[in-house]
């Protein structure tokens, strides 16, 4: 059973994490990544890893994913300028080197001798025994995450909303000048229609 | 529990070299940030993997505070992004080589 579900959950993972990369379109690279995210959280479960399971779908496929696709959003179709394909020898080369990566590590994974699983006390994996951990013997680097996670969000506001946009040429100042006074008429004509359409309901 | 350790290293890895591929070809670097993800998230899966053969949480910990780092890696990465598209620049590694030597 756990077998059927490994194979299932791992060739999931795989097929999605190739649709990232070569989707040309970004929005559809986010989406498997969302599916390789799951299948991911499959596996973890079959390793008994409930909570990091449950962070996994939480914080990536909840808060991450959702960043990335309203800044796809915001980008709008310019992110696809870059999905151009590159000369056939990179390709090669880069599908080989991490090709190489891969089978070096397959091949010592199934020539090393590893322990059976350990026999795993009741409440491995749970939130309770990972929120213990993480409240005593790891305190240290708990508190380090959340300051660099802080100095991030800082970092995020300062790269998204700091800074100078493009200075406007003068015509362009113009054409804006121009805009905003039509609009300021029709919403003061408007505002006369409203008021005798007020004044005349009264008198009616 | 019949499914081996080495299995899920293997995955990892494949995944890990799926991943790096994506790094090294793709120039959209909304599509870069992705494929750091599938990298960051096939060593997690080693981590969980090796922390279950051991017996111990270390390994989730550790997985757990990646996670973390992660988050905080795409929100420098998109807060870029974002600026690079309000600068108006093109959204292609191979044409920002201002800094290219």
């Amino acid at each position: 059973m756990d077998i059927v579900v490994f194979f299932i959950a791992s060739g999931l993972a795989i097929a999605s994490a190739v649709a990232v990369v070569a989707q040309k379109n970004p929005f559809v690279s986010a989406l498997a990544l969302l599916g390789n995210l799951v299948s991911l959280a499959v596996l973890l479960l079959l390793l008994s890893a409930q909570f990091v399971a449950a962070a996994q779908i939480i914080v990536y496929a909840g808060a991450i994913m959702v960043m990335f696709l309203f800044v796809i959003a915001y980008v709008g179709p310019r992110s696809e300028i870059g999905a151009g394909e590159r000369k056939p020898w990179q390709v090669w080369l880069a599908v080989l080197a991490s090709a190489l990566i891969a089978i070096e590590v397959i091949v010592v994974v199934f020539g090393a001798t590893f322990g059976d699983w350990a026999d795993l006390d009741g409440d491995y994996g749970t939130p309770a025994a990972i929120g213990k951990a993480l409240m005593t013997d790891y305190l240290l680097a708990f508190e380090v995450v959340s300051v660099i996670l802080f100095m991030a969000a800082v970092a995020g506001v300062v790269f998204g909303a700091g800074g100078r946009p493009r200075r406007l040429s003068d015509d362009e100042v113009q054409a804006k000048e121009a805009e905003s006074a039509e609009q300021r008429r029709r919403e003061a004509s408007r505002a006369v229609l409203d008021a005798t359409r007020d004044s005349m309901g009264e008198g009616a | 529990m019949t499914v081996g350790l080495p299995l899920f290293l293997a995955i990892s890895a494949i995944l890990f070299s799926i991943g790096l591929v994506g790094v090294l070809l793709r120039r959209s670097p909304l599509t870069i940030l992705l494929s750091l993800e599938v990298m960051l998230n096939s060593v997690n899966l080693t981590l969980v993997a090796f922390s279950r053969e051991v017996g111990g949480s270390d390994g989730q910990i550790f997985a757990l505070i990646v996670m973390g780092i992660a988050a905080a890696e795409v929100v420098v990465g998109l807060g870029l992004v974002v600026a690079m598209t309000r600068r108006e620049m093109v959204l292609d590694t191979d044409e920002l080589r201002t800094l290219n030597g």
